[in-house]
């Protein structure tokens, strides 16, 4: 607890903005990262605000349909490329995944830098594309529209293409540290399960970002050229589009849910005083999601025109995706029994995380079952559903992390009970949000609406308003946040008493993580002792 | 009470599609709700029963699992999930098979609005009227980005595309109005790309095939000039030449009869008669069935997919002809039985 004050810590040592901006130290480029990807979180959420208020009566509320147009699409691109994507890798994981197998830093420090460097050149360049011409083709550019819409498709596309390089190079170099630099004793299997998932989440960015980068290259070829590849009107193929936009963004969505999943495995176990229930059935079913994300990407174009065949095989491969993803919900819930159970802020977002991923989870059966996604696709269901397993699986499980962690990053706590209110706030407010949109997709009201019939009001209105509790829910974790810097309390190194190498070094962690390099004998989750 | 909440929601079912897929929703969300009270009671009564004020944080157990269960969970689902697919397909494929006798529309989707053609030449907008009890097969294509022609009460929707036509069918049993939605993005006013299908008794269809009448209650409504709404879904019907007539005089006009012929003798180009439904022989010796696709395809990039034994000799006609004359000219090459 004491005793480390002869070096000084990283985030004050060394001193000054270039030290900062010039870092090759993975905790610090982890806070950069965290900074970036949570201001776009914020950004991506306003907008996200205004498209419900324009929702919240039918016909003009606040904007015109173009308005909305363009916001659906500022909401959804920067949601998925700048913050979602990023947050829990380049993040969360880019500051734990190095301590968490006793390396002093990532294999490739200043690769590191600058994959940092090249998401903000990508993001800035998508960022001013949208502030100077908009874009109104929603983050899924599917042509022919985004072909012929006279808004900057060209420059958003580049700069999705320029961020995608940033995250395989960060997948590289996650994979590397995992092989080469786990410290003595730390086997594959005494690894975190945390690393397992961004390990899994390192291999798709890998293997699928390239193929984004090769369809947003064909695009934009497309616009300035005028070279048939997607628009049909010059001899190309409007479904081909779709097929190259979801091999990748397939498999993203997994890039996006494994890492959550990855910080769930670790909460509940340290709060429920808990081994992990079935380490290696976890550890595994994240290899199994990362492996299956690549052959199911046709189901979302079961109404497309894609052939009955096509249509059979991708329904039957996406039904497996249900089984490691049960696997792992039902060895979380089984972790709990028997326990000791504490249910401080990041245990709260854990078991709202089992609450919502699951609901997420079981409407993901409608969709791939066929005859019902015909008429639940392109539907306020599928809203729903993807929001339940975005916002109630991978935020959830970032605000445990981010919660869990804190202490660790800044050496300071939080306020424990504006962590419990905030929680409440955001748990209700995203029920009354999403739940809701359940209902409207299965009566039929079509996603990007700008306008919709009056049976659909009422439900819109209770939607609109649950996004206000959620706005206030953020609103009072960002002040709470920042209070927590202005604390004059010193957090414990390990206040939750966890097992895992983080809590063993203090907090915050110094500049090379360890005085000596760390020797492991056990595995990561041993809690308990009363044996059966 | 989600079960409650459905029961009171439940949407009309319109057509012989909506209960056959109402049932397998149930039959999910059944399992969902099961399988969700499963999870979520079990981690309540978890954290209730295990609350650290209870158990302190020395005692609680030792445990790393059960192979065993979670082998038996993964089979269990393995087993449902496997049910719910087979049911998904086998349904799935009914709604991909229209049946021979089908009456025929062709849909002609643009920005933002519906056209309806019919083969005795009425060309409806945003307004699709059908019979009660028949079934009806919608032949769809764009004129210019992706759209999907979507009607919630029948459960049925398919995205349109430019360039070539989609498919789908139903049979309405019910009378009435129904909502038709653009589901597929499609620009400024994707909202307000609105139609109604009019689902009319066998004997009123036949009066509004001959009169153009609609029975009471159904009639045209002018789009009131609302601020939300001020073109979407605003119906209008001309009477044209019925489409198989229309395609003849095409046919000739455009010079197709110097090496089509239409009576099955060999001219310079295959002849028409008795070709649609059939299979051909192209030059790579594929054999594809002769449907609206290949038609049109001929029409618009005649090389591309050339019959054997002719040569690569005809014109294209890209960009020469409508939407609504390609429509005419493949009804009336239908027509040559």
């Amino acid at each position: 607890m004491s005793g480390h004050t002869e070096v000084g810590n990283y985030l004050t040592h060394p001193k000054g903005f270039w030290s900062w901006v010039t870092t090759i130290d993975h905790k610090r480029i982890g806070i950069m990262y965290m900074a970036t990807t949570m201001t776009f979180f914020f950004i991506g959420g306003i907008f996200a605000l205004l498209v419900r208020l324009e929702l919240l009566t039918p016909g003009l509320t606040v904007m015109s349909a173009d308005t909305y147009n363009k916001f659906f699409t500022y909401h959804g691109a920067i949601m998925v490329f700048m913050f979602i994507i990023p947050i829990i890798p380049a993040a969360l994981g880019n500051f734990f995944l190095p301590i968490m197998i006793g390396a002093k830093d990532v294999a490739f420090p200043r690769l590191n830098l600058a994959s940092y460097y090249i998401f903000i050149s990508g993001a800035a360049l998508a960022v001013w594309a949208l502030m100077a011409h908009g874009a109104d083709t929603g983050w899924t550019f599917y042509t022919p529209y985004s072909i012929r819409t006279n808004t900057s498709v060209v420059l958003v596309a580049l700069g999705v293409f320029v961020m995608g390089f940033s995250s395989i190079l960060t997948g590289l170099n996650f994979i590397t540290t995992v092989h080469k630099l786990r410290c003595p004793g730390m086997t594959f299997y005494r690894m975190p399960l945390f690393v397992w998932a961004v390990y899994a989440t390192a291999i798709i960015q890998v293997l699928a970002t390239p193929v984004i980068g090769i369809t947003t290259l064909l695009l934009v070829m497309e616009r300035v050229l005028k070279i048939g590849i997607f628009d049909p009107a010059l001899g190309g193929d409007a479904v081909l589009f779709q097929h190259f936009f979801w091999f990748y963004s397939h498999p993203a969505v997994y890039i996006m849910i494994l890492p959550g999943m990855g910080i769930i495995s670790e909460v509940i176990p340290v709060f429920a005083r808990k081994h992990i229930f079935g380490y290696k059935a976890i550890a595994y079913s994240s290899l199994a999601i990362a492996g299956i994300s690549f052959i199911v990407w046709g189901h979302h174009m079961f109404v497309s025109g894609q052939s009955p065949l096509a249509n059979l095989l991708f329904s039957v491969l996406t039904m497996f995706v249900a089984i490691p993803t049960a696997i792992k919900v039902f060895n979380w819930t089984a972790t709990l029994y028997k326990g000791s159970i504490s249910l401080k802020t990041p245990m709260l977002y854990a078991v709202s995380f089992l609450f919502m991923f699951t609901i997420g989870g079981l409407t993901g059966l409608f969709l791939a079952a066929l005859s019902v996604d015909v008429h639940l696709h392109d539907t306020y269901f599928v809203v729903a559903h993807f929001h339940y397993v975005m916002m109630g699986g991978t935020v959830m499980g970032l605000l445990a992390g981010l919660h869990y962690w804190w202490p660790k990053m800044f050496g300071k706590m939080y306020n424990e009970w504006g962590g419990k209110i905030s929680w409440a706030l955001i748990f209700i407010g995203f029920n009354m949000t999403f739940f809701t949109q359940f209902f409207l997709g299965y009566l039929g009201m079509p996603r990007r609406y700008y306008d919709y019939p009056p049976q659909y009001a009422g439900l819109n209105m209770i939607s609109t308003i649950g996004s206000w509790f959620l706005f206030a829910g953020f609103l009072l974790m960002l002040i709470y946040f920042i209070r927590s810097f202005f604390s004059k309390e010193k957090a414990a190194d390990n206040p939750w008493g966890g097992k895992t190498l983080e809590w063993q070094i203090p907090s915050p962690p110094t500049e090379h993580n360890f005085h000596e390099t760390p020797t492991v004998t056990g595995k990561p989750y041993d809690y308990g002792v009363v044996k059966l | 009470m989600i079960a409650m909440l459905l029961f009171q929601w439940r949407l009309p079912q319109a057509s012989n599609f909506a209960p056959m897929v109402d049932r397998l929703f149930d039959f999910i969300l059944w399992f969902s709700i099961i399988s969700f009270l499963i999870i979520v009671v079990g981690m309540v009564f978890f954290l209730f029963k295990y609350w650290r004020k209870k158990i302190p944080e020395d005692k609680s157990a030792y445990i790393t699992g059960h192979t065993k269960t979670e082998m038996s969970v993964a089979f269990f689902l393995l087993v449902v999930v496997m049910v719910i697919f087979y049911w998904g397909w086998i349904d799935y494929k009914a709604m991909k098979t229209a049946p021979e006798d089908a009456l025929e529309i062709n849909v002609i989707a643009r920005q933002w609005l519906w056209q309806f053609q019919y083969a005795d030449g009425k060309m409806l907008t945003n307004e699709l009227v059908v019979p009660k009890d028949k079934p009806v097969s919608l032949i769809m294509t764009s004129q210019d980005v992706l759209h999907s022609f979507y009607v919630p009460d029948f459960r049925i929707k398919q995205d349109v595309l430019p360039k070539m036509y989609t498919n789908v069918w139903f049979v309405a049993n019910k009378t009435g109005p129904y909502q038709v939605f653009c589901a597929e993005y499609c620009g400024t006013s994707h909202s307000q790309m609105l139609a109604k299908v009019k689902v009319l008794e066998p004997d009123d269809f036949e009066q509004w095939q001959m009169t153009g009448e609609l029975p009471e209650g159904m009639e045209t409504k002018v789009a009131p000039a609302e601020a939300s709404a001020a073109v979407s879904g605003a119906a209008a019907s001309t009477q044209g030449e019925p489409l198989a007539e229309k395609g003849k005089t095409l046919f000739s006009n455009k010079g197709c009869t110097a090496c089509h012929s239409v009576t099955g003798a060999a001219g310079v180009g295959p002849t028409l008669k008795g070709l649609f439904g059939h299979p051909v022989e192209l030059v790579d010796g594929q054999k594809v069935n002769v449907d609206e696709n290949y038609i049109r395809q001929s029409i618009t990039e005649p090389q591309s997919n050339m019959v054997k034994g002719f040569q690569p000799i005809m014109p294209t006609f890209k960009g020469q002809l409508s939407e609504e004359e390609i429509n005419a000219l493949i009804s009336f090459i239908k027509s040559l039985k």
